[in-house]
């Protein structure tokens, strides 16, 4: 004889996930599940970022000096702007995904299909301005000198303040020094392409343009860089061992070697985030076109894939505050 | 599952939709001023807010702020906690709420830590 059950409830098929405890289904729970375990993942990225810049609190690198570009605008000083921007796109697509999730619960195909094309179409964008975010932080702008002690050396026009590129000044010095390939000495023994300028020419430029002086990572009072006086720069200048040019997870021209990576590493996984919610929300939208939650009755699945894509929009919310704003 | 169980008031009642779709279009005016906001501020930097308070600028206290705001509308009102039942919000969020400011507290402390002993010529940084 089979278990008797006192009320009829509890009947239905409870392993299965049958009951609804707290009114949420058995996927959305999962969702739930993941989404905070991933917001745990994320603050551990952010608070560690915020580790390493407490530790370096007097020589963080000024995140309006480095994301200053727009599109179509070169050569003007926009911190912030491309950024702001993107945060504006990515929360009207997630704003799109909430009205594609309300017409699903009015069983609205037609519309369930715009909004999630438009929350598509958002998502794209949103991972290709960061591409191009990332190219410009990748390429740099102006170019550094490095010390031994890894700091890094910037160089400003002393009356003006202003920065000045390395192509500005410095001047050529004839050298045999050619990119190592493996073609041209030991075996599979081969280095990075060299900088556009070598350290001696770097030197021998500042050396003639004595508007020039030497910036350096350490913050004054006001909480921007210290600018050195042209004897203590012609000082500090023979310290420097290494040319850098942009970024790459070794070094950096902005400052910092862990600003780069923490750069790299919490944008990068954010922006994987949204890739995978555009290919997850592509292949929901192909669903709803062919009809499958029509026949199901509900739109539930939009509603869960709708959970992970306001989720990446709340993590980019604080990488925003973090990274450009803080 | 049914449309009539969304809750249509936010700013604890202050603000009453219509519809749901009211209520979307109103949360992303919000969500768009005060990241207007943020942006301004993040621009012009004014002078008064460059004070320290509490270790920190009062600026970036206030973008904090704001940020832990927006995040309580994009989760309250787009991902529907607000409709959810008291158990399942609390089990979502007293985690994170618990835990996230305990690795805060304890990560930054460390940080402030070895600032000092660095800053303190226990390890030499002018080289």
């Amino acid at each position: 004889m089979e278990v008797t059950t006192a009320n009829p409830s509890e009947a239905e098929n409870v392993w299965g996930g049958g009951n609804r405890p707290l009114n949420a289904s058995y996927g959305k729970l999962m969702m739930w599940f993941f989404i905070v375990s991933d917001a745990l993942t994320f603050s551990g990225f952010l608070v560690s970022y915020g580790f390493s810049r407490f530790k370096n609190i007097d020589s963080w690198p000024i995140a309006d000096e480095v994301f200053t570009h727009f599109p179509f605008l070169h050569g003007i000083d926009a911190p912030m702007y491309y950024v702001a921007l993107m945060t504006f796109i990515l929360i009207f697509s997630s704003v799109t995904m909430v009205l594609a999730v309300d017409a699903g619960h009015h069983m609205q195909k037609g519309k369930v299909i715009l909004y999630m094309f438009l929350t598509i179409i958002g998502g794209a964008v949103f991972v290709g301005s960061q591409a191009w975010e990332w190219k410009n932080f990748i390429k740099g702008e102006y170019g550094a000198l490095e010390t031994k002690g890894g700091q890094i050396l910037q160089f400003v026009n002393a009356d003006t303040g202003k920065r000045v590129a390395l192509e500005e000044f410095a001047q050529p010095v004839a050298t045999d020094r050619t990119t190592h390939t493996s073609s041209t000495g030991i075996w599979f023994a081969n280095e990075k392409t060299l900088p556009n300028y070598s350290v001696a020419e770097v030197k021998q430029g500042f050396e003639a343009n004595p508007n020039l002086a030497i910036r350096i990572q350490k913050l004054n009072a006001n909480g921007q860089k210290t600018v050195l006086s042209r004897e203590a720069s012609l000082e500090q200048i023979e310290n420097a061992t290494l040319v850098v040019e942009g970024a790459n997870l070794v070094r950096n021209e902005y400052g910092n070697r862990l600003f780069a990576d923490f750069f790299f590493f919490i944008t990068g996984f954010h922006g994987f985030h949204v890739l995978s919610g555009v290919v997850i929300n592509i292949i929901i939208f192909f669903n709803v076109i062919v009809g499958t939650y029509e026949r199901r009755g509900h739109y539930e699945m939009v509603e869960k894939v709708g959970l992970y894509w306001h989720f990446v929009d709340l993590v980019w919310v604080f990488v925003f505050t973090f990274f450009y704003l803080v | 599952m049914a449309a009539q169980e969304h809750k249509l008031a936010i700013f604890r009642g202050l603000l009453k939709f219509k519809s749901n779709q009211q209520k979307i279009w109103g949360v992303l005016i919000f969500l768009s001023i005060v990241t207007t906001v943020e942006v301004v501020l993040g621009i012009i930097k004014p002078q008064v807010l460059m004070t320290s308070f509490l270790r920190m600028k009062l600026l970036n206290w206030i973008f904090i702020i704001l940020t832990l705001v927006k995040a309580y509308y994009i989760a309250w009102d787009f991902m529907h906690i607000r409709d959810e039942r008291g158990s399942l919000k609390s089990s979502i969020v007293l985690p994170l709420v618990i835990l996230i400011p305990y690795l805060i507290f304890i990560l930054l402390l460390e940080a402030d830590y070895i600032f000092d002993v660095m800053q303190n010529g226990f390890v030499s940084w002018n080289f």
